[in-house]
């Protein structure tokens, strides 16, 4: 099997006469983990968004699984339980409990059995040491706890990739770690992920590929030692150097 | 310009006190004050009341007690209509325009909100509905509906009471409104939320039930139940279409003994209905406010 699980390919998206991404092309196999970085503006959550078709591209092809998106057969709600997103300001759901914002992905996407994802999601919980919170609701919670369990939430779906919007930027900054050490697991484990970040550090020791956007075109991609030790591009050399 | 933000320039801090006159106002002395004004401004009223040159034809025509109490209970002897049956047919087209308000109001919303290709007309539709019976006075629709559709000579349909005929118009009427509503609550939820629906597979329908409706209704209810507070107001209209409800009731008693204290006796009937609508939903919306406050911290 072709280890491939995503392939972007010249990717274009407008928005009126702004052009935000002007040809991107990425391919992220499995197991891999690929930093997007980048300023704000530059195409990265836009990128994520087209990803999984919440958005609709005006050029280039994605294809996922070998299956292009594309295809006028495509059913955008079964691409998008395959992959997993996480938003920067969390959107739990306010009125549904900790635990019922696990299921309702499970139990009205997947149409699975409520007792048997509860099982799941309360294992999830416990291993992000969130398990006596499952009953409280959201705003109960602090930011990290909000998005640790917005992380589990989309695991709950048992995702093949998921993709990260600067998870840590709506953090208060003594709050970044819990969720970047989440992040951390989940790399270690081997879970396939898109992450749009801020946070050079991760990047750097977490990330098998680095890819940089600037003004919707993606200048240059490498591994991390590559990109942050020897950026090969003028750009990116400004823009790292205004990060540190 | 100058960039100073310290201005006093000399040593004296600055002062801090409130006038004397307002210093008055605050503390125990506050509750005096506004027992005192209280007392005054009822006082005035009384006094307006009973002082005015015309004050005891207003007591004899508006409130008195005997006139007052026959018009409440009726005197089919003469052929008067009670006011306390009246009410009762109000109550009854109220509730039943409520129910199909809001069923209604609901299906317009979601229609004039759909993305399917294939409910485009009806799309158009809607929003025409909305922006006609939002501006066509309910008195007229009540008018068109029940001289209208007698007219028809529709078999059953064109066969029904007065009250029948004000209970569509009142629904056709306000289901405009509260389809209005329905949509303000429906784009007041986040769009994230959307978003992170959608992003789980969820399908437009399912982020409707699940995500959308539920929050939207929080934020629907006050508005709704002002709506409705009116609503039990213009049931009233119904009454110039001949049913007799309270306030036919009160016309009649008041055009044949020449006494009006019946519209008092209505007045107060249509307030035992509203106020304790009023008090609820100001309650509601104490309560989500507060809410909201301790959610943002």
């Amino acid at each position: 099997m072709n280890d491939v699980v995503l392939k972007l390919d010249s990717i274009v998206k407008r928005f009126g006469e702004n052009v935000v991404l002007r040809g991107v092309s990425l391919e992220l196999h499995r197991h891999e983990v690929v930093c997007l970085i980048g300023a704000s503006g530059s195409g990265k959550s836009t990128l994520l968004r087209c990803t999984n078709l919440l958005e609709t591209i005006d050029g280039g092809s994605i294809t996922l699984f070998g299956q292009s998106l594309m295809d006028e057969r495509i059913d955008p709600d079964l691409v998008r339980r395959h992959i997993g997103m996480v938003f920067q300001s969390f959107n739990l759901f306010p009125h549904l409990s900790v635990l019922d914002n696990i299921l309702v992905g499970p139990v009205h996407a997947l149409k699975r059995k409520r007792g048997e994802v509860r099982v799941e999601a309360l294992e999830l919980l416990e291993r992000i040491g969130l398990a006596e919170r499952a009953n409280d609701f959201p705003d109960r919670l602090s930011g990290g706890q909000q998005q640790r369990v917005a992380i589990v939430r989309s695991l709950a779906m048992r995702p093949s990739l998921l993709l990260l919007d600067e998870v840590t930027s709506a953090l208060d900054p003594t709050l970044v770690g819990e969720v970047l050490d989440l992040l951390r697991d989940l790399a270690a484990q081997g879970t396939t992920m898109l992450i749009a970040t801020h946070e050079m550090n991760f990047a750097r020791d977490v990330a098998h590929q680095v890819a940089y956007l600037d003004r919707g075109v993606l200048v240059e991609q490498g591994t991390p030692a590559e990109m942050f030790a020897n950026p090969q591009h003028e750009s990116t050399r400004t823009f790292l150097e205004r990060v540190r | 310009m100058s960039l100073e933000t310290d201005t006093s320039s000399s040593d004296t801090p600055p002062r801090l006190f409130a006038p004397r006159r307002r210093q008055f106002l605050v503390g125990r002395r506050a509750v005096w004050a506004s027992t005192i004004s209280s007392v005054l401004l009822v006082a005035a009223i009384v006094a307006v009341f009973f002082l005015a040159p015309g004050g005891a034809q207003v007591r004899y025509y508006f409130f008195n007690p005997h006139n007052m109490w026959v018009s409440f209970i009726g005197n089919p002897g003469k052929g008067l209509s009670s006011i306390g049956t009246g009410i009762l047919t109000n109550i009854w087209i109220f509730l039943l325009c409520e129910v199909f308000v809001l069923i209604f109001g609901l299906i317009i919303a979601s229609v004039r909100m759909s993305q399917s290709a294939v409910l485009f007309p009806f799309r158009v539709l809607s929003t025409i509905y909305t922006d006609v019976f939002r501006g066509i006075p309910i008195l007229l629709v009540l008018f068109i509906v029940g001289f209208g559709i007698p007219e028809l000579r529709l078999g059953f349909l064109s066969h029904q009471s007065p009250a029948v005929y004000g209970c569509i118009a009142l629904t056709v009427s306000y289901s405009a409104y509260v389809a209005e509503v329905y949509r303000a609550g429906l784009y007041s939820v986040p769009n994230g939320q959307i978003l992170a629906a959608r992003s789980l597979g969820l399908t437009h329908s399912a982020t409707m039930r699940r995500v959308i409706l539920p929050q939207a209704i929080r934020t629907v209810i006050p508005p709704l139940l002002n709506d409705f507070i009116s609503l039990q107001k213009d049931t009233a209209l119904v009454g110039t279409l001949g049913a007799i409800e309270a306030v036919r009731a009160a016309q009649i008693y008041d055009s044949t003994e020449f006494n009006s204290s019946s519209y008092v006796v209505a007045s107060l009937l249509f307030l035992a209905l509203t106020i304790p609508l009023t008090r609820f939903t100001d309650r509601l919306i104490a309560r989500d406010r507060s809410r909201r406050l301790a959610g943002s911290q």
